[in-house]
């Protein structure tokens, strides 16, 4: 499809090596909705009864499934996306409940499925892009604060492992601790370890049971998790000895906080060297040194995403070369292909050629593998010592196709051409076999040569109906990513900067460099600032080259 | 006939109605009711460990492992009433997935996976530490030391990897002590004609290898990272770009395309791989993952000693497979439980060999599994090994210094340059 949606389909390679290939025009909406246009049979007449059940079992279906839906959503508190639900639910029914409306029967499917996977995506991406999401930065601060607290339990140096088990009394939860001495104690959330007197011990020598208390079984343990997970037993009256927990309901060791926090100044403190981090609005804890701790929160950053996509100096430098490019490469892709495609289409539509069928078959073979797959294999043949090209064609040769700066760019404009070219084919077999005949005739008639009756009648005409497709073609070649990363995944790298970007590196690889990229980590963040950036560098594109189409049907 | 029609409708839709009503009403009742008996279970006598929600403990692997995994989770299903989930998912995209799925609450509760993704792990707050206790004594240090982080265990190892030198034995029949000796019992094999290449380690044509060319590196006495105190990586003291990472860097020049061609940069992990497979080299830098193909082939060969290029030791980076433990787990008292008392069983760690035929990180079951020699061997090896660092900043430093090793065995800069450059660059990215 044209790829209008690059938002989403930027950063997730899986969904870009599975997208169907170039330019397949005819949306999903429209598919979706044919599979309902069985219903009303006779336009306006009363639906005949077995309308009516098939009517009844699809929408019973769907409200049993969005019921199910409603009810998680309760269950799980989301209250906004319950809201929205039911307002969508009561939509549906409305629309296939009432007389008359057509259209909305035949559209709510597709544009209910465009508003889910295209538009809220996109919405959500354009969030993304105001928020420093990534590595390090990854949930809420509530969640941060949390695993902070969780990591900086460290267990006390060369403290005894203690066997425990779990107790209970007038609803409230004790742990047994037996050290490795054999000594037995007792404590619960918040009371220091006190001696237990009269304990019963089972063949290991764990203590299990104290009279007065019940012991709980494993499985009432895992039922009550939350509670006994919570219980810190202080070893002493001194804090500096710790805390006693338990993780498995059966064993417990001494743990320290290497960091405390406070809730009241919202601040953590080094239990060691008495450093206090503070929420440095960035998303992290520091110190007054600017030293973070690791684990940060998401926040809201404004235009940061956008002014670093231009300021960064690591990516400002090839960021003007990536651009330039970026439109060489498909604008190149797209008249290379459109020009073989179309030689090939003019030559194949010969009516006295024969096996024009096994040909056009044949043509259309690069088309049917998947682009990633052959990009790998492309990036085999252009090996410069062991490829295919190299060593048995150029007889050993060692030219470098896909290392040399200029050359990969050619390589990658040449792959490009193998892979593009079927579409461009079969584009204008079909647009030139729905040429009036006479109009050609009358032209030879006249005394016009091939070549003049091409360029003054079939090219203009052709042009009328493939023109919107070229510009979907440019903006599916815009954002290439299969063919640049399996080829050349962008290489030869830049000299001039720290970042993994190299010659034959287009925006979108970029995108997916900067978001999913060894160099810095994950940064979410700016990868959707530069997909926004590209969506308006296309859109702009595209509607303009609409416009100019608009003049090649007046022409006519 | 219209009268019919009209009737017909009116009918099916009230019948409509009144099913959709019935079924949204005892949806909500049973909801109701199973809340209700979730709420006063503290003490209860016969806890509904489904209603508390910890009937089940869900971890995300890899099709291999898997049906390894399956003996353990029946085994801790029969003692406890508790199910493991096992959800199958692809291992290229498990990491991102569990980082970006524990936050809203819907990840897993455990997940496998290689050590060095603890420090992403921690950095997003997505895993919580593991106390293993005495158990730890019964793991191979390395393993232990490649699961701690910041000074805590994370993850319950199950199997240790590293590289090792495989040699054809029909080619070249002795151990070599030294890369030099490699080099020329490999280039005395091509000058005879028993073989093409003097020497095999696959190089990706855009990032380079630097995993496999670190025992080279490392014997040189050039390491990436210093450590702290306790042991572990310190990303503010990057010694990579120290004055015998340089020396590295002259010697790979020297190695390279424009020098002995001893590494070929155009040779891929795949062509190494086949010509090692076709008899055309005595040499192949590789892992065990490679062994079953060279085994099935039926080429002789033997495991040898990473050969050291200069004074220190040649030490391989490890990669210590292990099980991970979710910080927002629903059921983390279960999970806990299964994966110290369970996981850590000579059972489960054998299992677990069977099927990936990586050695174990359990001493006891390493031990069984030593009966193959070569497994012995690859361990032997390991034993010597650094645990590859899992530091976040660790993420810089892989695409900078493959593509600056890449740059130099192909003579396409000055080694020198090039690798105080990317020292440089790596410090730029870490610092800021």
């Amino acid at each position: 499809m044209p790829k209008t949606d690059l938002l989403h389909e930027a950063p997730d390679t899986a969904a870009l090596a599975s997208s169907p290939g170039r330019g397949n025009t005819g949306g999903s909406s429209a598919g979706l909705s044919a599979g309902r246009a069985g219903r009303g049979n006779r336009r306006f007449g009363p639906d005949s009864l077995k309308g009516i059940i098939v009517k009844i079992v699809l929408l019973g279906l769907v409200d049993a499934l969005a019921v199910y839906v409603l009810m998680m959503l309760f269950l799980s508190q989301s209250w906004a996306a319950l809201a929205v639900s039911s307002l969508v639910v009561l939509a549906i029914n409305w629309i296939y409940l009432r007389k008359g409306g057509l259209p909305a029967k035949y559209l709510a499917p597709g544009v209910l499925f465009l508003l889910v996977f295209q538009v809220l995506v996109v919405f959500f991406s354009g969030y993304i892009a105001f928020t420093n999401y990534g590595d390090g930065h990854n949930s809420t601060k509530d969640d941060a604060i949390a695993a902070i607290q969780l990591t900086a339990q460290k267990r006390v140096p060369d403290s005894p492992a203690y066997k425990a088990s779990v107790l209970t009394k007038d609803n409230s939860f004790y742990l047994l601790f037996t050290d490795p001495s054999g000594k037995v104690q007792l404590g619960s959330n918040g009371e220091p370890l006190a001696d237990a007197p009269g304990a019963g011990k089972d063949s290991t020598g764990k203590a299990n049971s104290l009279p007065g208390y019940e012991t709980l079984a494993f499985q009432e343990i895992v039922a009550s998790q939350q509670e006994i997970l919570k219980i810190t037993v202080p070893v002493s009256d001194n804090p500096a000895d710790g805390t006693l927990r338990t993780a498995d309901g059966s064993s417990a060791y001494q743990f320290k906080p290497a960091l405390s926090f406070d809730a009241a100044t919202d601040t953590f403190t080094d239990t060691e060297t008495g450093a206090v981090y503070r929420d440095n609005g960035k998303g992290a804890f520091a110190d007054d040194n600017g030293q973070t701790l690791s684990t940060g929160w998401k926040i809201d950053v404004g235009m940061d995403n956008f002014a670093r996509a231009f300021t960064d100096p690591s990516l400002r430098g090839p960021l003007l070369g990536v651009i330039i490019w970026t439109f060489t490469f498909s604008v190149a892709s797209v008249a290379l292909t459109f020009v073989l495609g179309l030689f090939l289409a003019t030559t194949f539509n010969r009516e006295d050629l024969r096996g024009k069928k096994v040909y056009r078959i044949l043509m259309i073979l690069p088309y049917a593998f998947p682009a990633f797959l052959s990009g790998l294999v492309w990036s085999g043949i252009l090996n410069p010592e062991f490829g295919w090209l190299n060593q048995t064609l150029l007889g050993g040769a060692n030219i470098g196709w896909l290392t040399d700066p200029f050359l990969a760019k050619i390589s990658v404009l040449v792959v490009n051409l193998w892979l593009g070219f079927p579409y461009m084919f079969l584009v204008c077999t079909g647009a030139l076999q729905s040429l009036p005949t006479e109009l050609d005739e009358a032209a030879r008639m006249d005394g016009a040569s091939a070549w003049r009756v091409f360029r003054s009648i079939k090219l203009p005409l052709l042009l009328v109906s493939v023109a919107p497709l070229l510009i979907s073609s440019f903006a599916f070649n815009f954002n290439n990513f299969n063919v640049i990363y399996m080829l050349t995944g962008g290489g030869p790298r830049f000299a001039d900067t720290d970042r993994d970007i190299g010659a034959t590196d287009i925006l979108i690889t970029l995108v997916y460099k900067v978001a999913f990229g060894q160099g810095t980590g994950r940064d979410y963040g700016l990868a959707s600032a530069l997909a926004i950036i590209i969506f308006i560098i296309v859109a702009t594109i595209s509607a303009i080259s609409f416009k100019q189409t608009k003049a090649l049907e007046d022409v006519n | 006939m219209k009268v019919h029609n009209t009737l017909a409708t009116q009918t099916s839709r009230r019948v409509f109605a009144t099913g959709a009503i019935s079924v949204v009403a005892a949806l909500a009742l049973s909801a109701c009711g199973g809340s209700a008996s979730s709420a006063p279970g503290s003490a209860a006598a016969k806890p509904d460990l489904k209603a508390a929600g910890a009937g089940t403990i869900t971890m995300w692997v890899d099709a291999e492992r898997s049906p390894a995994l399956k003996d353990i989770t029946e085994k801790f299903k029969t003692d406890t009433g508790i199910e493991v989930k096992l959800v199958v998912k692809d291992f290229a995209a498990v990491r991102d997935d569990f980082i970006t799925q524990v936050p809203t609450g819907k990840g897993p509760d455990l997940i496998v996976g290689p050590h060095d993704w603890i420090g992403k792990f921690v950095q997003n707050g997505v895993i919580a530490p593991v106390e293993l206790g005495d158990k730890a004594a019964g793991f191979q240090d390395s393993s232990i030391k490649a699961m701690s982080y910041n000074g805590a265990v994370y993850g319950v190892p199950y199997a240790v990897e590293n590289i090792a030198l495989l040699r054809n034995t029909a080619i070249v029949d002795a151990k070599a002590s030294t890369f030099e000796d490699v080099v020329a019992n490999g280039k005395k094999a091509v000058a005879e004609g028993k073989s093409t290449f003097p020497f095999l380690v696959g190089m990706d044509p855009k990032q380079g290898d630097p995993y496999h060319l670190y025992p080279l590196q490392s014997s040189l006495g050039s390491q990436v990272f210093g450590k702290n105190a306790d042991g572990g990586y310190d990303a503010k003291q990057l010694l990579i770009g120290d004055a015998a990472g340089v020396e590295f860097a002259k010697k790979l020049a020297a190695w390279g395309d424009a020098g002995e061609k001893i590494i070929n940069s155009n040779i891929t992990g795949d062509i190494a791989k086949e010509k090692f497979l076709a008899g055309e080299s005595p040499y192949f830098l590789t892992g065990p993952w490679n062994v079953p193909d060279v085994q099935k082939k039926g080429i002789k060969f033997a495991v040898d000693e990473l050969p050291a290029a200069g004074g220190s030791a040649a030490q391989p980076f490890i990669g210590v497979n292990g099980f991970f433990i979710s910080a927002k787990s629903a059921n983390a008292l279960a999970t806990n439980e299964f994966v110290t008392n369970y996981l850590t069983s000579e059972a489960a760690q054998d299992s677990m060999y069977k099927a990936g035929g990586r050695p174990p990180a359990l001493k006891a079951s390493f031990e069984k599994a030593a009966s193959d020699p070569v497994v012995a061997a690859f361990g032997k090896i390991g034993a010597t090994g650094v645990p590859m660092p899992a530091i976040p900043e660790m993420s810089a430093v892989w695409a900078d210094w493959g593509a600056t090793e890449l740059a130099i065995i192909k003579g396409q800069a000055d080694p020198a340059e090039a690798w105080t450059k990317m020292a440089a660059s790596i410090k730029a990215k870490i610092g800021g």
